[in-house]
């Protein structure tokens, strides 16, 4: 038992890094355009589908991959935010946002079920199923791999917020949309480079998802996005920091109840615990409390 | 409809007036004949495939106009309808399977399917409605969750097995025809109860927080016991739906009672039509669920079907981003603007009295557009 608790800790951690990422660029994109872009579970599918066809077709390594992976999902976020995000005006954004965001989510499912089927892929290669014993279990190259890279990039897009002029820009909107047009910030842009930047962390989480959360298909991301969504909420809507910590505890704390109790219970657990800490803590734990108007 | 007249002056108001009553007779009447239709429509329509879509179709008019009641006037969409839905479901399977009820004495049991879901809606009410916005959209999918998966994991509701009824209630000819009309009494109950609701005072003060929360508080609004009172009527309407869904599909399994789907195609219909309108997730669902069941059986590949309903969504977002009756309301509203400025006279009719019509048929039903 000890030492399955341990593995499940290991594990819960390392794989917890890897949401962090995917819940950072979806609190990133909600605090800048105040918008939930629910089509992020998904996108994390598709960056691992896209991962899984340079590396059955083209024979590219996964980490090489993403060269091409990351400018690609890039542009996708910043197409999803020119052609159905920038539009929405007025008092409906909010649920309209939600509504496009989920239209992009089901084409985008649609499409994969057309090209791949339903059948459960995995991401392979040499680092996946290979790797050293510590504390008394075997723990695959690919876990470590992709946690620094997860917790590189987020360190990347922390420095990038709060080092450099974009990032001031980035802040500077997500605190007051009117005040950052007055002082001069190109709001529109900095919105677009945003989605951008949110989505485009997903081909990374995508890749390392796919290699290492046992087999995806289209329909994996519903799952996603439901987790990716108590993570932020549990984090504080728009805290870079509260969606990291709350990623970590969440998916650790998945792990260990599935140890403890049963895989069964496990999301149940995961989910009990945001619905007990909003009861208590309305904003979530790191979040800010909610502006006058609704 | 006082309000609209009393801001014209006297001339005007007399002769606004027999618009106004015609405007009124005009609305009964249309509303006459469309339960007419509704009425006699299985007896027209035998074929089976026909009057089991139109099933599905009450079952969701009901559902979306239940979700509009609370979401579509309070402003805070809630995407977890299904709880009730299935929590319905659940409860009317086990209590018939657990009594052995049989017959038409079946749908005595529904009420019950929508006291169980009311009990749910309080305390999830209590923790989901502390919350709002974004936050609250999310609750309420967490909340929906826990519900699916408590249904696979508890033994008394039969895991992934789900609640199934073992009967075939009646004869098979004309077997829809039962579920029909039960189907049709509950939407038009549901539809009768909205109506009520919107022009009360209960209902002015949930439009009150759904335009500023903190305002209506500051006026005496008890938004606590306004939103509550109005998540508990909804969850039960669709406690009962649910009820009636589980005896017409005969098993309820966690991830059809508890469908996500179940839970956008509800607010997908309600912001087609147009939420927070009192006609406008009828019309929503008298369109999208037809649609579905048609694509579902014309595509054999379900995913053609899904892509398609992406792409109907994001055109209905961009073209008409408030619903079909709200913008296209503003539409004729300007239409009839520009027709007005130009001096022509309406075809069919002399042109003060056809303005007439316009100014109160948008003023009773402005529910989409009160600021």
């Amino acid at each position: 038992m000890g030492r399955e608790l341990t593995e499940a800790i290991v594990d819960g951690i390392l794989g917890g890094g890897v949401y962090a990422l995917m819940a950072v660029g979806l609190t990133l994109i909600f605090g800048v355009l105040d918008i939930i872009n629910i089509a992020q579970g998904i996108l994390v599918v598709l960056g691992a589908y896209l991962s899984y066809v340079l590396s059955v077709h083209l024979h590219l390594d996964l980490f090489v991959g993403l060269l091409v992976t990351v400018p690609a999902m890039f542009l996708v976020g910043i197409a999803i935010q020119w052609a159905f995000i920038r539009p929405l005006r007025g008092r409906e954004r909010t649920s309209m946002s939600l509504l496009a965001t989920y239209a992009v989510a089901i084409i985008i499912e649609g499409v994969l079920y057309l090209i791949f089927g339903s059948n459960y892929v995995n991401l392979n290669a040499s680092y996946v199923t290979s790797g050293p014993k510590i504390f008394g279990f075997y723990l695959d190259y690919i876990y470590i791999y992709g946690f620094v890279l997860a917790l590189l990039l987020v360190a990347a897009i922390y420095y990038m917020l709060y080092r450099t002029q974009f990032g001031r820009t980035i802040r500077a909107t997500m605190q007051d949309h009117t005040a950052a047009r007055i002082v001069g910030i190109n709001v529109n842009r900095v919105q677009m480079l945003t989605f951008g930047i949110g989505v485009a962390v997903t081909a990374v989480g995508g890749m390392v998802f796919g290699a290492t959360g046992g087999g995806f298909n289209p329909n994996t991301g519903y799952d996603l996005i439901s987790r990716l969504l108590a993570i932020i909420i549990l984090g504080g809507m728009g805290s870079i920091v509260g969606a990291m910590l709350a990623a970590i505890f969440m998916i650790t704390l998945e792990a260990v109840v599935d140890v403890l109790w049963s895989p069964s219970w496990s999301v149940v657990v995961f989910y009990g615990v945001l619905v007990l800490v909003l009861a208590i803590r309305p904003q979530g734990v790191l979040g800010r409390k909610e502006a006058r108007a609704q | 409809m006082s309000t609209d007249t009393s801001a014209s002056t006297d001339t005007e108001r007399t002769r606004l007036l027999p618009a106004v009553q015609r405007g009124m007779l005009l609305r009964l009447g249309g509303l006459a004949v469309l339960l007419v239709v509704a009425a006699i429509y299985p007896l027209v329509i035998t074929n089976a495939l026909y009057t089991q879509f139109a099933v599905d179709t009450l079952i969701f008019v009901a559902a979306a106009v239940a979700w509009n009641l609370f979401s579509g006037f309070s402003g805070y969409i809630s995407l977890g309808q299904a709880v009730f839905f299935g929590t319905g479901a659940y409860t009317v399977g086990l209590l018939t399977n657990h009594w052995k009820v049989i017959g038409g004495t079946i749908f005595a049991l529904l009420p019950l399917g929508g006291l169980a879901a009311a009990v749910v809606a309080v305390p999830f009410g209590l923790i989901a409605l502390r919350v709002r916005r974004h936050t609250f959209v999310v609750i309420t999918i967490a909340i929906f969750f826990i519900f699916q998966l408590m249904a696979y994991n508890f033994a008394f509701t039969g895991g992934n097995q789900g609640v199934s009824s073992p009967f075939f209630l009646w004869n098979a000819a004309d077997y829809n025809n039962p579920f029909y009309y039960v189907g049709l009494i509950l939407a038009v109950a549901a539809i009768v109860l909205s109506w009520l609701i919107r022009h009360s005072r209960f209902g002015l003060q949930l439009l009150a927080i759904r335009d500023d929360e903190d305002r209506a508080r500051g006026l005496g609004v008890r938004a606590m016991r306004v939103k509550l009172t109005a998540f508990i009527l909804s969850g039960f309407i669709t406690g009962m739906i649910g009820g009636l869904w589980w005896f017409f599909i005969g098993q309820a399994l966690p991830e059809t009672a508890f469908d996500p789907n179940f839970d956008l195609s509800v607010v997908l219909m309600a912001f087609l039509g147009g939420a927070g309108t009192l006609a406008g997730p009828v019309l929503g669902a008298l369109i999208l669920e037809p649609l579905q069941q048609w694509e579902a059986i014309t595509f054999t590949n379900g995913f053609v079907a899904e892509v398609s309903l992406g792409v109907l969504l994001l055109a209905v977002i961009l073209f008409l981003p408030r619903g079909i009756i709200p913008t296209g309301k503003e539409l004729l509203m300007k239409w009839q603007a520009i027709r007005e400025r130009r001096g022509q006279p309406a075809p069919g009719g002399a042109a003060p009295p056809a303005s007439g019509t316009a100014v109160p048929s948008t003023g009773s039903q402005k529910t989409g557009s009160v600021r």
